[in-house]
């Protein structure tokens, strides 16, 4: 980036390779299939270019949006380099002191913002600078926006103290605002450079850019697509990985044709291909005081698990274990599902602190018998034991009759095993998870498809 | 009528012409696929018009559509041939004594013994086609490995005949609901498209185009609802196949605006699950001015 001029092909190159640095992987095929296309497009429409490149480069909604926010910072600072380095600086846009009324270009600021769908937010931006960002910039790109906004007077919601005529009143669409905040911070940057004659830092795209925008961690829909993923995982994958089974049906058909080429004698037997096994699935699942925040999360993630799993068992518990599997399979509405939980599952106990030891003995004397080596059994808790005995040798017990056994911990990693967490007693009989957002929720079910080591 | 789109532009005049209405991206990305040979892989929403985009395109380019519909399970013999086996048997049994083993073998592994799946169609056609291979993502990771000879080199190989490569170069279409991950080999080898559900203007001009007899005020109201619906957290968003239907069922009923009543009644043509229901009549229904009094 340094050399100055680099050719166009250097450019794009160095592109993939920014994009490389983000995460998404571009493999060197679809580098060529990206220069093939853009010989085809005419380039010269920004919107063309970008989305030839994004439709030979990345290939899902994530690499999308990484796609477009490394577009938007590796060509932004490519211009603003060869700009510095051929001297070009844009033209201030000055007042005069009293020509302007600034309540006037509020309004019209506005209006432009309300009525246009694409209008040339990069105009009105460096207007407002010009007339409201003057000079005194705190350094801060993003607190001289917040400033610039608010002395504009934009906002979503609707403003009813503001005069009839006034195109604030009914509210900025929360689209276009967020999108004339991006041409002023790009404005305000572009300033910076030029005054300062050089390039800042190339700043890492953080997890903040990379979420997606959206609601907090208990996000229904979300935690829905990743079960039902999860169900296609245990359902499909992995077949390579279990060996052959020990008996399978011959099908009569696919081995007749294929003893036509012994001359009709059947040499080579076809067996059936094996269907995927129905999982089998025992959730038990925390509820007591320690986990409250967490308890959404995980009632949300059962809920989601009975919409996929037609076998499934699902227990909740606290100091005792009780069987929810019918509330489940007659709510199919979430919220009422986790009112009667509440209501009448019988768990409620005098102290409210969760006591495994017993839950693990009581769900062995209910469920030791159905266990069996194609079952999974998930356990979502904090492993808070209130000094209580863990009876990690009943938990043993457990697992040792299933055939896998994942726990799914509401806790960050770092609190894991101080004060009364016994995780690590449980660990060592089962795989332990960090789960309490949907993309950790999404790290599981990766986890479930590798091969496992035993 | 056999069209070659110069221009993303042209191909977006072209879809237009038969009815599908494509966005920028997507008449680009199509004009990519025709020109470059290139597959395309095209993910969304269920309902934003994915299949439909392959038809359009087979009308547009005037070629036969070949479709093949993947489902869990689906293998070789139901996607690429099969081995006419009981014309084989009776080839072997009308067979007189005479004849020798070795013309009997050469003769039953021949072209008008195997039966043609809808790939070795679409790679056999003498003239070029357009593949739809529908919701790939319902299928098992080994059918999509089987895919890649297919899709780099256009070509299959038949253990008994040897290689068959295309004669003509199909336009290949992949669509995905994006329920399950797919591999990188094959993403690598595809052109990519996200249609996602379309914004107002766009969805309004696709309800006309395919019920040009509503009243433009109650098209605009019905685009309205459906995009408010949208946002609602629902467990399967109304798409734009049931954004039309639903303008089609309105028409039907000579319906002259959307108020509450007409709302509460049509409402499931939109929303397909009783708790969507019940959140849609709760959260939309009210905002509607409440039925007149007749």
């Amino acid at each position: 980036m340094t050399s100055g001029h680099v050719d166009f092909d250097g450019q794009i190159v160095a592109f993939a390779e920014d994009l490389r640095t983000e995460g998404v992987s571009v493999g060197t095929s679809e580098l060529l299939d990206a220069f093939s296309a853009l010989e085809l497009v005419d380039w010269g429409a920004l919107g063309d270019f970008r989305e030839t490149l994004a439709a030979t480069i990345a290939k899902s909604p994530e690499d999308r949006r990484l796609f477009a926010l490394v577009f938007d910072r590796f060509f932004f600072r490519a211009t603003e380099l060869e700009a510095l380095r051929l001297e070009v600086a844009e033209p201030q846009t000055r007042f005069g002191d009293g020509e302007l009324d600034l309540d006037e270009l509020r309004r019209q600021i506005a209006r432009a913002l309300r009525d246009s769908t694409d209008g040339d937010l990069r105009d009105l931006a460096r207007l407002a600078i010009a007339a409201f960002g003057k000079g005194h910039g705190s350094g801060v790109l993003g607190v001289d926006v917040q400033r610039i906004r608010r002395a504009l007077g934009l906002r979503s919601e609707r403003q009813p103290e503001l005069p009839e005529d006034d195109p604030r009143r009914e509210g900025i669409p929360r689209e276009q605002l967020r999108r004339f905040e991006q041409a002023l911070r790009r404005e305000l940057e572009r300033a910076q450079i030029e005054r300062n004659q050089a390039l800042p830092p190339k700043r890492a795209l953080t997890d903040l850019d990379r979420s997606l925008p959206g609601g907090p961690v208990q996000d229904l829909a979300a935690v829905h697509r990743v079960v039902a993923q999860l169900r296609r995982r245990l359902a499909s994958g992995g077949h390579e990985l279990r060996g052959h089974s020990r008996h399978a049906h011959v099908d009569v058909r696919a081995t007749m044709r294929a003893s036509l080429q012994t001359g009709g004698v059947p040499i080579t037997l076809k067996y059936r291909p094996r269907r995927p096994r129905r999982p089998e699935l025992f959730v038990l699942c925390d509820v007591s005081t320690s986990v409250t925040s967490a308890s959404t999360f995980f009632l949300s993630i059962l809920h989601a698990l009975h919409d996929v799993f037609r076998k499934q068992r699902s227990f909740v518990f606290i100091e005792r274990i009780s069987e929810v599997t019918d509330v489940f399979q007659r709510e199919r509405d979430f919220r009422a599902a986790a009112a009667a939980i509440s209501r009448d599952a019988g768990v409620a106990d005098i102290s409210g602190y969760t006591d495994y030891g017993r839950v693990w003995s009581e769900f062995l004397a209910e469920i030791e018998d159905e266990l069996h080596p194609r079952a999974t059994v998930i356990v979502l808790g904090d492993a808070r034991t209130n000094g209580r005995p863990p009876r990690e040798d009943l938990f043993a017990a457990i697992t040792a009759k299933a055939g896998r056994t994942f726990w799914l911990n509401p806790e960050p990693k770092l609190y894991w095993n101080y004060g009364d967490s016994v995780i690590s007693a449980y660990a060592q009989y089962c795989e332990a998870f960090e789960c309490w957002r949907t993309d950790q929720l999404e790290d599981f079910v990766r986890a479930l498809t590798r091969p496992r080591v035993s | 009528m056999a069209n070659e789109p110069t221009s993303a532009q042209e191909m977006a005049d072209g879809l237009r012409a038969v009815g599908y209405l494509a966005d920028g991206p997507t008449a680009l990305v199509s004009f990519l696929a025709t020109k470059l040979g290139k597959p395309v892989l095209v993910e969304g929403p269920a309902g934003v018009g994915k299949t439909e985009l392959a038809k359009a395109l087979a009308k547009y380019l005037g070629r036969e559509l070949v479709r093949l519909q993947c489902y869990e399970g689906l293998d070789e013999a139901k996607a690429l041939y099969e081995w006419n086996y009981r014309k084989q048997l009776l080839r072997i049994q009308a067979e007189s004594d005479g004849a020798g083993w070795d013309s009997v073998q050469d003769d039953i592994f021949g072209e008008q013994f195997l039966l043609e799946r809808p790939l070795l169609t679409a790679i056999a056609a003498s003239e070029p086609v357009v593949l739809l291979i529908d919701e790939i993502d319902k299928t098992d990771q080994e059918f999509e490995a089987m895919l890649l000879e297919l899709l780099s080199d256009f070509q299959i190989t038949i253990p008994e005949l040897g290689r068959i490569e295309a004669r003509t170069h199909p336009v290949v279409l992949l669509t995905s609901n994006n329920s399950r991950e797919l591999t990188e080999a094959l993403k690598r080898r595809c052109l990519y498209l996200w249609l996602d559900y379309p914004d107002f203007e766009h969805e309004l001009e696709i309800v006309r185009v395919h019920c040009p007899e509503l009243p433009e005020t109650i098209t605009r109201k019905l685009v309205e609802v459906v995009q408010m619906v949208r946002e609602l957290d629902l467990k399967k968003p109304p798409s734009i196949a049931e954004s039309i239907d639903w303008a089609r069922a309105l028409l039907l009923l000579g319906a002259d605006d959307i108020d509450q009543a007409v709302f509460r009644e049509t409402m499931s043509v939109i929303v397909k699950h009783r708790t969507d229901l019940d959140t849609v009549a709760e959260r939309v229904g009210v905002r509607l001015e409440p039925a007149q009094a007749v």
